[in-house]
């Protein structure tokens, strides 16, 4: 078993895609830097913290792109976010049979703040425009540095997520919650309560993500291997039934992840985060 | 602006728009048409609700008013910062409001923006920038962060984010380096209801943000990435 969360985006790439499959569309050797971070004395990278490509999953073309979280954590700068758009518009125009984003972000690069603003809602149209085309796209989240801010949006635009247990998908983070809240409000130091209510179980047992894997590379490809039909068109009855679920989910009072699962119908809600990922699949998503 | 004085100046002072806590909604006549008006006020934090509220209108006017444009009046301090709204999943529910409006525009209706306050990060990623185009008031704030919070964040001093934000419309807040950037289509100068009028008649039906960028000169490569990678050997 190779851990997911260990692997680099470009390890994560070579392992999830058919063997040797993986073509880069400007590779590091074109150095495509951010115009934004020398003058901020900040180190560049010649990938700009994205590698895009095309290769095949189980023979079928596909269009890939993976977050390096290593990297600025993710986060979508000028360039970053360009990638994405044109790889999203080259799957518009060459239809491949899914598009494959491995996402690890923080979301906006707090170092080209608006013109990552614009990028992630450039990405996030041009997602769509995809998705309307009938071209599934698949997200898979399980790196160190989650899912966030306008990532953790446009992860929820995509038509499939794939997490992991230890992945997490949310809009902000804890740290930002308990600076502008306080640390009642949200202790960020408290990995168990960050898990709880963001992390990969709950986002299954609430229906966030469709599948929840263990954090290993070949669950990861096996999920993105049966989601390559998974498109799911945008209707307007499509719309209508996430609204009246999402707004049932008002209906809650509280913070507490125990609490929500109790009331989503989680027998022994208190045991979900001590099994493990095969006991919590058995337990059904909401 | 105060977005009464706004709605009374765009389309009289029974413009018919209502306000429920920080929640606007209404439809409105222009021009002999009917307008549908979605907004916030008071710097509104989107959370859940107030995104599951704004999405309730677009898909109602899709429903029952097809085709029918429809204007979103921004001011928003960004999303809810709230454990509560990250447990219910708020990256869902604004996830919701964009595919509501990106419905609404792939079924012909007009989607404009209109930042007539301030407008920050996540309670306007899925609002006015995802909408055909948005337009912004000269005296309109859009930010990503204040700057002392975003030293903090970067590590970086303040004093240095200060004066680069002088000279490059990335770091800096302002309507006019979002328009430089392209992330705002222009602003609304002079008569106001002309200004929506012509907003009306010239909205995109493509996203044209990166090419604008490039041409006016704030985001000088996002526009030729993309098309390097459509290149692409």
């Amino acid at each position: 078993m190779i851990s997911y969360a260990e692997c680099s985006a470009r390890e994560r790439l070579a392992l999830i895609v058919d063997a040797g499959s993986f073509h880069e569309w400007l590779p590091p050797a074109m150095r495509l830097t951010s115009p934004h971070l020398a003058q901020l004395g900040v180190p560049s990278s010649f990938d700009d913290g994205v590698a895009i490509g095309r290769a095949t999953l189980a023979g079928s073309e596909v269009f890939v792109a993976a977050q390096e979280g290593q990297f600025m954590g993710g986060g979508v700068g000028e360039v970053h976010g360009a990638k994405l758009v044109g790889l999203l518009r080259r799957a518009l125009r060459d239809r491949p049979r899914a598009v494959l984003l491995l996402a690890e972000s923080g979301g906006v690069r707090l170092h080209e703040a608006n013109a990552g603003l614009i990028a992630v809602s450039e990405v996030m149209r041009a997602l769509l425009d995809v998705r309307a085309a009938g071209i599934p796209v698949i997200v898979l989240i399980g790196g160190a540095n989650g899912c966030f801010g306008g990532m953790g949006i446009v992860a929820r635009c995509a038509d499939h997520i794939v997490m992991s247990d230890i992945g997490r998908l949310a809009m902000s983070g804890p740290e930002v919650i308990e600076a502008s809240h306080g640390v009642e409000e949200f202790d960020s130091r408290d990995r168990a309560l960050v898990w709880r209510t963001t992390g990969g179980k709950h986002r299954w047992l609430s229906g966030d993500c469709d599948q929840l894997v263990e954090d290993d590379v070949a669950e990861f490809r096996a999920a993105a291997i049966t989601a390559l039909d998974a498109a799911r068109p945008v209707t307007l009855a499509a719309l209508e039934t996430e609204h009246a679920l999402l707004g049932a989910r008002l209906g809650f009072d509280g913070n507490e992840a125990q609490s929500l699962w109790t009331a989503m119908g989680v027998a022994q809600a208190a045991r979900v985060p001590d099994l493990d990922v095969a006991a919590l699949r058995a337990l059904g998503a909401r | 602006m105060d977005w009464n004085l706004l709605a009374t100046q765009l389309f009289g002072v029974t413009h018919g728009i209502v306000r429920e806590g920080d929640f606007l909604r209404g439809t409105v006549e222009f021009d002999g048409e009917p307008l549908t008006v979605i907004g916030t006020t008071a710097h509104a934090p989107i959370g859940v609700q107030l995104a599951l509220a704004q999405a309730r209108a677009v898909l109602d006017t899709i429903a029952q008013h097809p085709g029918r444009a429809i204007l979103l009046l921004i001011d928003t301090q960004g999303q809810q910062l709230r454990r509560r709204d990250e447990l219910l999943g708020i990256n869902r529910a604004m996830a919701h409001l964009g595919l509501c409006l990106d419905l609404a525009r792939r079924r012909g209706h007009r989607v404009l923006g209109l930042v007539y306050d301030q407008a920050l990060s996540g309670g306007f990623i899925t609002s006015g920038l995802i909408a055909d185009a948005c337009d912004a008031l000269p005296e309109a704030e859009i930010r990503v962060m204040r700057l002392p919070a975003m030293a903090r964040v970067t590590k970086l001093p303040e004093a240095m984010l200060a004066e680069l934000s002088e000279s490059n419309p990335v770091f800096a807040p302002g309507v006019g380096n979002y328009v430089a950037m392209g992330g705002v289509r222009r602003l609304w100068q002079g008569d106001l209801a002309q200004a929506l009028r012509e907003a009306l008649d010239d909205a995109p039906t493509q996203d044209r943000r990166a090419e604008d960028g490039a041409a006016r000169g704030g985001r000088r490569l996002a526009a030729s990435v993309v098309q390097q990678v459509l290149d692409a050997p």
